[in-house]
């Protein structure tokens, strides 16, 4: 029987259909099942094959909420004026909403640039462009040129408040536009909650049912991509609800087979005075992607990054190994390590590609001289005083009790400019449960706080 | 339409600020930013250690009606060189750029120095003895000219 506290989260990936049961009144995790994902004809033979290894525990769930990041997640193409300055806004926003950047634009759309959108086929536009009251120019013939060059596509309108009628008028009569605040209403500041939650909307309303996950909708309701579903359970994790504190200020890396993600929830500020900030102010609640990192689909340019005799020397591996290895397991997803030589490839091949995918999230420091002697320029976030780091993803469940080593390398090395965490504890993720709290996070965030306290490890 | 004109901006036209280069003097810059702020500018202030390329991308967002560059320590020149032709390169030919402070190392002829910043491309050059109101003054005359007018 259905019972208001026990919800049923699922999560669509791109391999896996995974199933989190929580009743949330214990609070307890019931169960947990996967299956793969069977998006490309019916995404519910595939959760419903997990569903049937939950058994009739799950019947009492009141609630299924999901997230989803299957067909190519949610695909955004970011389009700003200044590259460093409102298309660097668009981009934070489109990736703090769950999304991928597909590409992101700067200063006027040419038509070989609408080709490029034609090709790229993204799920939606995020179009930006001056700061409110700055210039209108640039994103009016933007917006000019989308209308006319790419009619179908969805478009989160979010630059210059000063030239939003008129690019309402531009836009008439296209079916998904939508209008958020400006994500840099003055130089140097953000604000990008607004356009997430239009990106949201538009995603539920417009997307899900593009990709055939509406399809769901007998069984499930899909909420959100899963990697904001992420976003929400880090956030909660850090900032704690009601009487239960949060951790603080933290960092996670969700590693999968294609990206990897970094989340932090921190201030970021320089650590001293002498200290000079330059560039953007980045978001408290930040996550980037690393297209080019994962232990399977992107091995290959891993492994190009780093120096395969590092790597066979973290692993007690020779270096053919290790390009055989990788060789085998980028061609073949499902490709499992079969050896304990092998695990301990995989394994240095997860710590390269977490602790580079952590040193391109966090800020840097740049010496500088000037006549009154030496000062440091600083230039996104300074993850110093961060204390806690989640790791999460397949290979953290895959590592045991060795998750600890795929983590270590997200420690500031000394003398080193790139601004990690200084002294940190690790958590690892094993269950696989972020996604799930994120989910739940909205209806019961104290139980979401709690099972995450009870089931992130020390590692 | 003016630079920044009737755009739905809360004050009048806007204006970059910053000290230029490597250069961390920040108490001038500070009392910059209130003076021209009370004189009715929009001023978007980046502070100390600006680049040119700093410069120039905030007054492109933000369409700026001029950029006033404050150089304290002596290497301005050095700083300063090429800024109006990327000006020119990014499309904002046309912005005011002003520039003062120590510009150069020593008790150089100011004369000479106002020259020789003339000549890179500065529609103004202020010494070390001017003060706010000097900038102030200048702007409303150059803006006026161009058909703004504010304060």
């Amino acid at each position: 029987m259905a019972e208001g506290r026990v919800h049923l989260l699922a999560d669509v990936g791109s391999t896996f259909t995974k199933l989190c049961l929580v009743d949330a009144a214990v609070p307890a995790v019931l169960g947990w099942a996967a299956a793969p994902t069977t998006v490309a004809t019916d995404v519910n033979a595939g959760f419903d094959a997990a569903l049937a290894q939950l058994g009739p525990e799950a019947a009492r769930a009141g609630r299924t909420l999901a997230s989803s990041s299957a067909a190519g997640g949610l695909r955004i193409a970011a389009v700003g004026l200044v590259p460093e300055l409102t298309m660097k806004a668009a981009r934070l926003a489109a990736l703090g909403a769950g999304g991928r950047v597909v590409e992101a634009f700067a200063f006027r759309l040419t038509s070989a640039d609408l080709e490029r959108l034609r090709a790229l086929r993204p799920d939606m536009v995020l179009l930006a462009g001056g700061t409110d009251g700055g210039d209108a120019e640039h994103i009016l013939h933007n917006a000019r040129a989308l209308a006319s060059g790419l009619p179908d596509v969805p478009i989160v309108v979010a630059g210059n408040r000063g030239a939003r009628d008129e690019i309402a008028g531009i836009l008439a009569g296209r079916p998904a536009v939508r209008f958020a605040d400006n994500v840099m209403p003055d130089v140097r500041r953000l604000d990008l909650d607004p356009a997430r939650e239009c990106i949201r909307e538009l995603f539920l309303e417009r997307i899900v049912s593009a990709k055939g996950l509406d399809r769901l909708r007998s069984r499930a309701e899909v909420v959100m991509p899963t990697p904001e579903a992420v976003l929400r359970a880090v956030a909660l994790l850090s900032r704690g609800h009601a009487s239960s504190p949060g951790l603080g200020e933290l960092m996670a890396v969700d590693i999968g087979g294609a990206t990897t993600d970094v989340y932090s929830c921190a201030e970021g500020r320089p650590a001293s005075p002498a200290v000079v900030l330059r560039g953007l102010p980045e978001p408290f609640e930040k996550r980037t992607v690393e297209a080019d990192i994962g232990m399977r689909h992107t091995l290959a340019s891993l492994l190009e990054q780093c120096q395969a005799a590092d790597l066979a020397g973290a692993a007690g591996a020779p270096t053919d190994a290790v390009r055989s290895w990788a060789e085998a397991a980028g061609r073949d997803p499902g490709h499992l390590p079969a050896s304990e030589g092998e695990h301990r490839i995989d394994l240095a091949l997860a710590a390269a590609g977490i602790r580079l995918a952590a040193e391109r999230h966090c800020g840097w420091l740049e010496e500088a001289y000037t006549p009154e002697g030496r000062v440091w320029i600083q230039e996104g976030k300074d993850l110093g005083p961060v204390r806690w780091v989640v790791g999460s993803g397949g290979p953290l469940a895959a590592a045991g009790s060795r998750a600890g080593e795929l983590l270590a390398g997200i420690r500031r090395a000394p003398g080193s400019v790139r601004l990690l965490p200084a002294a940190p504890q690790f958590l690892a993720d094993r269950r696989y449960l972020l996604w799930a709290m994120g989910l739940l996070a909205a209806d019961e965030p104290a139980a979401a706080l709690e099972l995450m306290k009870r089931h992130l490890e020390p590692c | 339409m003016p630079p920044n004109a009737s755009q739905g901006s809360t004050s009048g036209p806007t204006m970059i600020l910053g000290v230029i280069g490597a250069d961390c003097h920040a108490v001038g810059n500070r009392i910059l930013e209130l003076a021209f702020r009370e004189a009715g500018l929009n001023v978007v202030n980046l502070g100390v250690m600006v680049s040119q390329e700093e410069f120039i991308a905030a007054a492109i967002e933000t369409r700026a009606a001029a950029i006033v560059v404050s150089s304290l320590y002596g290497h301005g020149e050095m700083d300063c060189r090429g800024f109006r032709e990327k000006c020119v390169e990014a499309g904002l030919g046309g912005i005011l750029l002003y520039v003062g402070g120590n510009l150069v190392v020593g008790k150089a002829d100011f004369a000479g120095v106002e020259a020789k910043f003339r000549a890179m491309g500065f529609d103004r050059v202020f010494g070390p003895g001017s003060g706010p109101e000097h900038g102030i003054a200048a702007l409303k005359d150059d803006l006026r000219a161009r058909g703004v007018a504010f304060g």
